[in-house]
């Protein structure tokens, strides 16, 4: 993986003139090599495309912040027009009428307790499997695994009528649970890798020296998967705070509900009410700290998301 | 080594494999027995009825179009994202200009394209389908006034109120949304393959579409295997019923032009109160999920290259 490098500056504003007239320090080298003009074309096509996807990607993105800062006459009438003034009160109406504050209060603790649940289970079971030989070990390795592979929805059914009769469904520690449940199978199967890929010496030193197997599991081998640990708690925390399917399905309470569906619902009613620019508003207050938290540990981000499917 | 071994052991496994169990395999096992009763979910009685609910799925036109639509989700997504995204990350690693100290290198701003190209993967899936559903829209949406920006109002349309395009717009987005992420991928994947071997294509003579074919897919084989899966589990999953749910009318609408099969399951479940023929829908679900992941898995070995 490369490193962030420096981002060229106007490359949005003026991707042809860029592509076509190049670096001037490189005009040399270019025409030495320069295999006619079947690679000029070639050239100018793909970065073209590059700049393309670029800006198809922003434009949706800089088009919501742009219009939740509008009245919601001008949204009807100009999307594409920046706002005449930054309404504010967009946003403030947003987190405390339209309820956003409590979607994110929500959301955090939801997140924070099913996080910490999953990371602790998780690297336990993966520890055990991946360290211990025992019977059923590859059973219940692939018992584990195997949940990667299923369609959730079929298991929501059954699961919606389960956590009603046991008072699980509409609480936020059911929800914790059921992050947790459907957070092991990837967990386990990224970190048994993980631990498999750890010296055995440390950890049989340790055992030596006294300590007990629990004991060697906190304090010697958690330490020793730090970077593994941070890659799996990355991809589980976008996993859970994103989560959108496992909320509408068991958590249908509206005092209950997380950032996702909130957004939802409030589409839905706010659509009534008219309040557009409110909804634009927090619309966008739910992107940007997600963005923002990407664009500071962008490499460890992308680690995070990609580990498993490198694999 | 052995002391108090299988006491740490089932110490650590059993609380885990608790929630495991009651939260993920137990409920996927009811599911399949579900689909043999006539449960509604809304009491708690039921009967056996064998075979009754898939005889049903038979002549059940709504699960026929779901199960197309899920299908072609299936064909299309994996194809059109992962043609896309190879295109682009060979681009932005071995696209750039030929400098003279090295064969082949990267377009400048490389890492700029990759930061950007990943910014919808960070986004939920439900914040993205809101999105669009509102750039959508033909009244105040940003893609209608984009339109009319360039020239082209003649292809101005409801996009998701209009049967014909309604599908389209929704499969977009999921292309939109994950694109970026194989990009990243793939140009991971990339970096690995040795200089030389460009250098090696180009003293030959080789073009860079010859050297995307012959050099850089080969031996990107099994990262693009496993990215197929990948997009095809989302393409059934929770990834497809958000976007569904979210975007269109009904929802699955217009006329159900854009119902797909974990859409199907929850609104048979929890709208209309047939559990047990939600589960059924389920297990044909699983039925194609499984069957995909072999199909992939049996087409896609090769001998594998090391390099």
């Amino acid at each position: 993986m490369k490193s962030a490098g420096t981002l060229p500056d106007g490359r949005e504003t003026e991707p042809v003139s860029s592509v076509l007239t190049g670096d001037p320090l490189r005009g040399t080298a270019d025409k030495e090599s320069a295999k006619g003009s079947e690679g000029r074309t070639l050239n100018v096509f793909s970065h073209g495309m590059l700049v393309l996807w670029a800006v198809m990607v922003v434009m949706p993105l800089l088009w919501a912040v742009m219009t939740s800062f509008k009245d919601d006459k001008s949204i009807f009438t100009s999307p594409w027009s920046p706002p005449t003034s930054l309404n504010f009160d967009n946003w403030a109406r947003a987190w405390s009428q339209a309820h956003m504050s409590d979607y994110f209060f929500n959301t955090l603790i939801v997140v924070g307790g099913s996080l910490i649940g999953t990371m602790l289970l998780g690297s336990m079971v993966a520890y055990v499997l991946a360290r211990f030989d025992f019977p059923g070990n590859r059973f219940f390795y692939f018992l584990f695994i195997g949940g990667m592979s299923f369609p959730i929805i079929l298991a929501l059914v059954p699961l919606f009528y389960v956590m009603s009769n046991t008072g699980l469904l509409n609480t936020r520690h059911g929800l914790i649970l059921a992050y947790i449940a459907y957070s092991l199978p990837f967990t386990t199967f990224f970190l048994t890798s993980f631990f498999r890929s750890l010296p055995t010496s440390v950890a049989e030193a340790a055992i030596i020296d006294g300590a007990s197997h629990t004991r060697t599991f906190f304090q010697v081998m958690l330490p020793m998967a730090k970077p593994g640990l941070i890659s799996v708690g990355i991809f589980n925390f976008l996993g859970q705070w994103n989560q959108y399917m496992l909320p509408t399905v068991l958590n249908t309470d509206p005092d209950q509900r997380v950032l996702t569906q909130g957004l939802v619902e409030l589409a839905a009613s706010q659509g009534y009410k008219g309040d557009w620019s409110g909804l634009f508003a927090g619309l966008v207050m739910a992107m940007l700290p997600v963005l923002a938290a990407y664009i500071i540990f962008q490499r460890q981000v992308v680690a995070g998301l990609t580990a498993g499917a490198l694999k | 080594m052995e002391h108090g071994k299988y006491r740490f052991i089932v110490g650590f496994l059993i609380v885990p494999l608790a929630i495991y169990s009651v939260f993920v395999i137990w409920p996927f096992a009811q599911s399949i027995y579900y689909s043999f009763t006539d449960w509604t979910g809304l009491s708690p009685d039921f009967e056996m009825v064998g075979f009754d609910n898939y005889i049903k799925l038979f002549s059940d036109d709504v699960f026929w179009k779901s199960l197309q639509h899920s299908l072609l989700f299936l064909l299309l997504l994996p194809l059109v994202t992962i043609s896309l995204a190879l295109f682009f990350a060979f681009m932005i690693n071995v696209g750039g200009r030929r400098r003279k100290n090295s064969a082949v290198s990267g377009v400048r701003g490389s890492s700029f394209y990759k930061i950007v190209y990943f910014f919808p993967q960070v986004l939920s899936i439900a914040i993205v389908a809101l999105l669009f559903r509102f750039a959508y829209n033909p009244r105040s949406g940003s893609l209608n006034a984009a339109l009319d920006a360039v020239g082209l109002s003649a292809l101005k349309t409801a996009w998701l109120g209009n049967p014909e395009t309604a599908l389209w717009a929704v499969m977009a987005v999921m292309v939109w949304c994950t694109v970026g992420f194989f990009v990243v991928l793939f140009s991971a994947a990339m970096t690995s393959i040795p200089r030389d071997y460009y250098e090696a294509a180009l003293l030959d003579g080789a073009d860079r579409i010859t050297t995307f074919f012959r050099i850089t897919l080969p031996l990107l084989w099994d990262t693009v295997q496993s990215g197929w899966i990948y997009m095809g589990i989302l393409a059934l999953g929770a990834e497809a019923f958000a976007v569904v749910q979210i975007m269109t009318t009904g929802p699955g609408g217009p006329a159900y032009a854009t119902t797909v099969l974990p859409l199907y399951v929850y609104l048979k479940a929890f709208r209309d109160g047939q559990a047990a023929y939600a589960t059924t829908i389920g297990v044909a679900l699983l039925v194609v999920t499984l069957a995909f992941a072999a199909v992939v898995l049996k087409l896609g070995r090769r001998e594998r290259l090391e390099y």
